[in-house]
């Protein structure tokens, strides 16, 4: 490490922070990331020791929703993971530097922290047109992409847009809009789904990599578990009702006042891995299915393609030009079956009563009689 | 072709004709059919109930009812027990005996297998006077049982275990064996849903030409159908032999 760079604990005490309120920093750190309590002391010592690690931000294909959600973190406050945990050294809507000045930081960091530095994605590369439907600073986003993450330690894939796709890759995806994980395949990637995250969840996936100089435990789709591992469904608070089976069966019906189940509203509840029923929205005021609104599956991937949010059986769209639900398309599957034996039963009777006639006669007759009623 | 295949010409066989019953299906084979045939309609019932609840709406403390719960519980036992009647299935195809390995393995390695199966289209066509004398199912019924039934089913258990993954949870059973790998092949949850909902059809589908077809072919071919899944014997309904048998 070069001999500028300076520990999280200075660069603590050089903004002003005590002793005290620091100690008590790492003590809410480690309760927001559910540690037990000695962690508060490893935490502590490895923000003493530890020098800053260095965070490119990079914004490919995207809305700068995970941006907004970012910056309204409570626990820790986003003030606190930039300016005393990370070294934000790149995040082109966040940074005051403009121009050449900000894009040679993309050339100098990697040089300087090679293999030590963090690349934060929000949105993704399109792939088609040699990447010129997205061009950053002059150039194709996804080369510049390819180029940072080369030397990067690990890469944090903020969103659906560069978990999944999302939005843009929708189908048809004309513009071949790709995940990060399918363009970067060399670099450990962890992916931190939704639109856009819980802010909570951005910056608790930080603190972890920050804390702990690794990445936290992921499942096999590359997502944190402590974030990840269940589903809305699970820790929903009108869960009760589903099991019931009681559901709000319109947006104004007395179920709906009551707070019933939005299942037959269309919530994906029941399929989306995200924390929004335990962490909650804006420091824990609320979230969807909270406000009466059932889930969409914003985490999850093809939410996009899963339309419209507010049934439950979503529509096959395999390009038949309609949309059916599935029990449309095996509804009339099974009664062009049915009547496919209807017509073939009708034939049989026919010609088991003409060949009974028949048979009394002529039981073997020659090669083609007999066949035809 | 239909000319040196079709019954009418002499049979080439020499064997003796035999019109005595055969015992084809052993008893764990007739138990596991009733029991699918149980739980498959266990599952579409309560597969429609969940995706859809057609009920108005239930007003009361929730604390007092348990309906969807109860209705996801049985689809789950009923689920359960179609795998493992399955497995054991699958344990009897390979001691069990060759005609009751066919709804695994049809023997498309034999010309005398397509042979069957080209004179049983034309049989359904009413092209043909009459069926050849089976021991097993026929070929078309062999490739039916095995791409509608056996798949589907197959397609439907690891499906249906993949979403119950999902409930029980990250590291459990279920998830570690199916969820963790069927979820992102489909994509996410809700369409393992639609396609586990598309599955169930496919066994509707299946299940009607099924029952269809054994009632049609027990009154017109030359063989019993229905009572053989109930007794596990073959009776024949003439003695003339034919030389598609032993396909």
């Amino acid at each position: 490490m070069p001999a500028e760079t300076h520990t999280f604990y200075e660069v603590m005490r050089a903004q002003g922070t005590s002793r005290r309120s620091f100690l008590k920093f790492c003590s809410l750190t480690a309760a927001a990331l559910g540690l037990e309590p000695f962690y508060a002391a490893r935490i502590a010592e490895a923000m003493e020791t530890k020098p800053r690690i260095p965070v490119l931000w990079m914004h490919g294909l995207e809305c700068t929703c995970c941006s907004e959600s970012f910056i309204r973190s409570g626990h820790p406050l986003a003030k606190d993971v930039i300016l005393k945990m990370i070294s934000l050294d790149y995040d082109d809507t966040l940074m005051a530097s403009a121009g050449y000045q900000a894009e040679a930081i993309l050339d100098e960091i990697p040089k300087k922290y090679p293999g030590q530095y963090i690349l934060a994605v929000e949105g993704n590369p399109p792939l088609n047109e040699d990447g010129m439907f997205c061009i950053v600073g002059g150039r194709p986003f996804v080369n510049k992409l390819k180029e940072v993450a080369s030397n990067a330690m690990a890469v944090i894939a903020w969103g659906a847009c560069a978990s999944w796709g999302c939005v843009q890759s929708a189908r048809p995806n004309p513009t071949a809009a790709t995940p990060i994980d399918k363009v970067i395949t060399d670099k450990p990637i962890i992916k931190v789904p939704g639109c856009p995250p819980i802010a909570e969840v951005m910056t608790g996936v930080i603190t972890y990599v920050v804390t702990f100089g690794r990445l936290p435990e992921l499942d096999a789709r590359g997502r944190p578990l402590m974030f990840y591992g269940q589903r809305i469904h699970d820790k929903c608070y009108r869960r009760p009702h589903f099991d019931a089976g009681q559901f709000v069966e319109a947006w104004d019906d007395q179920g709906a006042r009551e707070g019933y189940c939005l299942y037959k509203m269309g919530c994906r509840g029941p399929t989306t891995y995200n924390a929004c029923s335990t962490t909650r929205w804006n420091g824990g005021v609320s979230f969807p299915i909270q406000a009466g609104h059932g889930c969409i599956g914003c985490s999850e991937e093809y939410f996009w393609d899963n339309g419209p949010f507010y049934q439950r059986l979503s529509p096959i769209a395999a390009g038949f030009g309609v949309e059916a639900t599935a029990d449309e398309v095996g509804g009339a599957v099974a009664a062009v079956a049915g009547a496919g034996v209807v017509a073939h039963a009708a034939g049989s009777i026919v010609k088991h009563v003409y060949g009974k006639k028949r048979s009394g006669t002529n039981a073997r007759s020659g090669p083609d009689e007999g066949d035809r009623p | 072709m239909s000319a040196h295949i079709s019954a009418s010409n002499p049979p080439r066989a020499t064997h003796a004709r035999v019109s005595a019953p055969v015992y084809v299906y052993h008893l764990p084979v007739r138990i596991w059919h009733w029991v699918t045939v149980f739980s498959i309609a266990t599952l579409s019932v309560t597969g429609f109930l969940i995706a859809d609840p057609p009920w108005p709406v239930l007003l009361g403390q929730p604390s007092n009812l348990f309906l969807m719960g109860d209705i996801r519980v049985t689809h789950f036992i009923a689920g359960d027990v179609l795998a493992v009647a399955l497995l054991v299935r699958m344990y009897w195809a390979v001691v069990g005996s060759r005609y009751e390995r066919e709804i695994f393995m049809p023997a498309v390695w034999r010309g005398s297998w397509w042979r069957g199966l080209f004179r049983t289209i034309r049989w359904y066509f009413f092209l043909e006077r009459e069926t050849a004398r089976e021991i097993g199912h026929n070929p078309l019924e062999q490739i039916a049982m095995f791409a509608m039934f056996t798949l589907g089913v197959l397609f439907e258990i690891v499906t249906g275990f993949a979403l119950y993954g999902q409930g029980t949870g990250y590291g459990t059973w279920a998830y570690q064996l199916f969820t963790s790998w069927v979820v992102p092949l489909f994509g996410n949850g809700q369409i393992l849903h639609t396609w586990h909902h598309l599955g169930m059809w496919y066994l509707i589908v299946f299940s009607m030409v099924h029952v269809y077809m054994t009632i049609r072919e027990d009154i017109m071919a030359r063989y019993s159908v229905m009572s053989t899944m109930v007794s596990g014997w073959r009776f024949f309904k003439d003695d003339r032999d034919d030389e598609e048998e032993g396909v």
